[in-house]
């Protein structure tokens, strides 16, 4: 497992190296200007030798490779280099931002974990059922949604009509200090969206995986053998259905980041998936890089995780594999 | 790890410690309406920085800073951080500013003179990567005088000078000290105006207090914030939910507020226009004959009332017909017969398709629009409607500006701009011969001497009679030789609550500065007598 987990790390490293290269290497055949970006409406009346100016002082007109190398030297003492669309040290950027977007992802995780693998042993146990018929249709309906439709829908919903859940930002609009409270409240909606969205996922592989199990040899010998139907449940068929879902748990970040990115949009949540997109447009190539790393490494982690909680749940699976 | 990621973590957990910690002792303010001392404003775009040294404020009304002077209701300059309005030499190129006295940065220090002079030098430093410095490219040298004078000398005579003027001023003490284009200052500014920054949560919002020593008075509305939501639905919604105060809002959803007796919606009328424009370097609109058509072709009136749903008028140059410096008699009604005589006298017959040729030139020339814009999207599908009527074909597409630009200097496009302090600045812009094709300036690269003149002698004269004329000339010579097909001029909508005694509006540019909205002078607004 240790060994693994090393070797994993280890590879990781010549993984990123390409990744943050393949992210210069794509900014720069954007047709994206970075100068453009920067210079934003003031740009539209300033003059081109203005322009000119602004290119060299952003450094933008060097050639990929040194941008890339100068990037990474900088990079490894610690200087994540200056965010041209945001003004501020990238570190800076990524430290008021990468909390609350760990917060947001993270809750959402868990109510879809939660919720799809607990709605999906319930449906798995009366295939056919009113709850498998009611869950399943849902399911199928909420991974046609888009998040942010489903996003506007919650405002519509809770906000207006009911009146009961704030509808945006962090806290409320008119308060200076960030209180857990208003956090909490403020969470709500932004990570059950969110965790709705992943959910038929989970649902629907736990479902899958445990209606297979309940049919196979060994739950039906238990059954023969007389064991509770709690037993049989938790002792047989939850541990080899639960198996597919584990895999899906590191595949599924990719996607947790892509959707966080448009619930931040709805829910004006002020987290990383949002400045991704605005560094991404504007050709910031120092916060481009960054958040690529940030975002490579937490898909590695994920498949990292996936591949140690199956060896864990399934002894017969190796972790040299 | 690298000692500053170690660091960042560190950061990332203090954060949410605190987060936790403070929580135990707060108690959530239930949503709905705040005390009329605390306004909420929905913004639908953020600033990349506070810092005026990079741009930030500088059309005024940036509420952390003062210009030296600044604009009234009616856009006339009043003194702000200056004592008076300056005094201007006989040749127009020697601008001096006397100082008010005892003004104060919201950390206490002094402003003085050197001040001054720091925020000019800094953003005309070639290092300074603020994209409007072209805007200041009248002054040569900057000097501060003792503690309260000032002295602009200019390259040449420029007579809407005193209007750049209105660029917010930053202190040396604090912003001297840091690397301008990535400082501290760029988030966390000090300034001398009516608010203090509290806190700037980036793509949430911008919040503010009062300044208690601001030299103007301290504001009756002690707590302002700017909550940012970039979509328009969201923003009604948040709006309707009592979580805002008051927004920008496109027409189509401000009207969903109209019947509303606790909110006013205001209409603020702009300079903001959407034009055509018509490429001298195109076959087909660079004939003046097609220019002329096509200007008299397009029914504004239509546009206004349809796309617009009345909020907005027609243009016919990018002076609005309501301005001061607007020429009467330049109003060119739809008219289509005339247009398709214009064409037929200037030889463009009619083909086999209804679409005009002349000489085995088809009359048809693209028109690109920025896409996701919708409203540039209509004006630009309703142009080439009108345009077909006439025997003229317009192939309109969508991109970005990337896509756009390298096109520009032969293919249509659908701009927008407009800025209502002086008529040189978005005219010399747009018309000048010798500007044309220098970054987005005169896109249609429209080249007319007598255009050319009057632009000139608008700027550098002093006398009021003389700019207008000059201003006429060039009006009157667009009806002739148009470079651009003026469409619209189209109002800003804007929903608030009504508590406030002061909510107003002034005449706005096209950019939505922060500055804009009936907001411009919250530090003047007064919780209503109930």
């Amino acid at each position: 497992m240790a060994r693994m987990t090393g070797r994993r790390i280890l590879s990781a490293a010549p993984v990123l190296l390409a990744v943050t290269f393949g992210v210069f290497a794509v900014a720069a055949l954007s047709p994206f200007d970075p100068v453009k970006a920067y210079a934003g409406t003031a740009g539209l009346t300033a003059s081109q030798a203005e322009l000119d100016q602004l290119r060299a002082n952003l450094g933008v007109d060097r050639p990929l490779v040194t941008r890339w190398w100068d990037w990474l030297g900088s990079a490894l003492t610690g200087d994540l280099g200056t965010s041209a669309v945001m003004r501020q040290p990238v570190a800076d950027v990524i430290t008021a931002r990468l909390g609350w977007s760990t917060l947001l992802a993270g809750s959402a995780f868990a109510v879809a974990v939660l919720l799809g693998t607990g709605l999906g042993v319930l449906a798995a146990r009366r295939r056919g059922g009113p709850l498998d018929r009611a869950v399943s249709g849902l399911a199928y309906t909420l991974e046609a949604a888009p998040a942010f439709w489903l996003g506007l829908l919650a405002i519509w919903f809770f906000s207006v009509r009911l009146g009961v859940l704030p509808s945006g930002g962090l806290t409320d609009a008119a308060s200076d200090t960030i209180t857990a409270g208003q956090v909490a409240s403020h969470l709500v909606l932004p990570a059950l969206v969110l965790g709705l969205s992943q959910l038929p996922w989970f649902y629907l592989y736990v479902r899958q995986g445990v209606a297979d199990a309940l049919d196979e040899d060994p739950v039906r010998g238990a059954r023969a053998r007389g064991l509770s139907e709690r037993r049989v449940l938790l002792g047989h068929a939850l541990r080899s259905g639960m198996l597919p879902m584990l895999t899906l748990v590191g595949s599924r970040v990719p996607e947790l980041i892509t959707g966080a990115l448009l619930v931040e949009t709805v829910f004006s949540w002020p987290g990383i998936a949002a400045a991704t997109v605005q560094a991404a447009t504007s050709v910031d190539f120092p916060l481009l890089a960054a958040l690529t790393v940030l975002a490579t490494a937490a898909v590695l982690v994920g498949n990292l995780l996936s591949d140690l909680l199956y060896g864990l749940a399934d002894p017969r699976v190796g972790f040299d594999g | 790890m690298t000692a500053r990621t170690a660091r960042v973590r560190g950061a990332v957990r203090a954060t949410l410690a605190t987060a936790l910690i403070t929580g135990v002792a707060a108690c959530s303010n239930p949503t709905g309406s705040a005390p009329a001392d605390s306004a909420v404003v929905g913004i639908a775009t953020e600033p990349e920085t506070l810092s005026p040294l990079l741009g930030y404020g500088k059309d005024g009304n940036s509420k952390l800073f003062d210009g030296l002077l600044t604009h009234d209701a009616d856009m006339k300059l009043q003194p702000a951080l200056a004592e008076a309005l300056p005094d201007v030499s006989a040749d127009g190129r020697t601008y001096t500013y006397r100082l008010r006295h005892g003004v104060k940065f919201s950390d206490g220090e002094p402003f003085t003179a050197k001040d001054v002079e720091f925020t000019y030098r800094t953003i005309l430093d070639p290092k300074t990567n603020n994209a409007s410095k072209t805007e200041l490219d009248a002054i040569e040298s900057v000097t501060a005088q003792g503690e309260d004078r000032v002295v602009f000398t200019l390259k040449y005579p420029y007579a809407p000078f005193a209007e750049r003027t209105v660029l917010p001023i930053a202190p040396e003490h604090v912003a001297g000290r840091q690397d301008v284009n990535s400082g501290d200052f760029t988030t966390r500014p000090v300034g001398t105006g009516p608010y203090v920054l509290t806190a700037w949560s980036k793509g949430e919002k911008i919040s503010f207090k009062a300044n208690p020593h601001y030299w103007g008075g301290e504001p009756a509305v002690k707590k302002f914030t700017m909550a940012v939501v970039k979509d328009d639905d969201v923003r009604a919604t948040r709006l309707r939910s009592g979580e805002l105060d008051a927004a920008i809002l496109p027409p189509n959803l401000a009207k969903g507020f109209a019947q509303d007796g606790a909110r006013r919606t205001f209409a603020a009328k702009t300079f903001d226009y959407r034009n055509v424009t018509l490429p001298t370097h195109h076959p087909v609109t660079g004939d003046t004959a097609v220019r002329q058509a096509l200007d008299i072709a397009v029914d504004r009136q239509a546009m206004v009332d349809k796309l617009l749903e009345d909020a907005g008028k027609a243009a016919y140059g990018p002076v609005p017909t309501d301005s001061r410096w607007f020429t009467a008699g330049t109003e060119r009604p739809y008219d289509l017969e005339r247009a398709k005589k214009v064409l037929d006298d200037a030889g463009w017959k009619a083909g086999e398709d209804g679409i005009r040729v002349k000489d085995g030139v088809r009359a048809s020339f693209p028109l690109w629009y920025t896409s996701g814009d919708k409203i540039r999207q209509d004006h630009a599908l309703a142009f080439a409607s009108d345009a077909r009527k006439a025997g003229v074909e317009v192939k309109t597409e969508a991109g970005t500006w990337e896509v756009i630009e390298p096109r520009m200097k032969t293919d249509a496009v659908l701009a927008g701009g407009g800025s209502p302090a002086d008529p040189d600045f978005d005219q010399y812009l747009l018309l000048t011969s010798s500007l044309a094709g220098d970054g987005f300036n005169n896109m249609a690269q429209y080249a007319n001497p007598t255009v050319d003149q009057a632009l000139l002698d608008g700027r550098r004269s002093g006398d009021p009679a003389v700019r207008k004329a000059a201003y006429d000339t060039v009006q009157r010579e667009l009806v002739g030789n148009p470079g651009y097909v003026f469409l619209t001029h189209i109002d800003h909508l804007y929903v608030v609550n009504d508590k406030w005694e002061g909510p107003s509006t002034q005449v706005e540019p096209h950019d939505h500065g922060l500055g804009s909205g009936p907001w411009w002078n919250v530090e003047q607004w007064k919780p209503k007598q109930k």
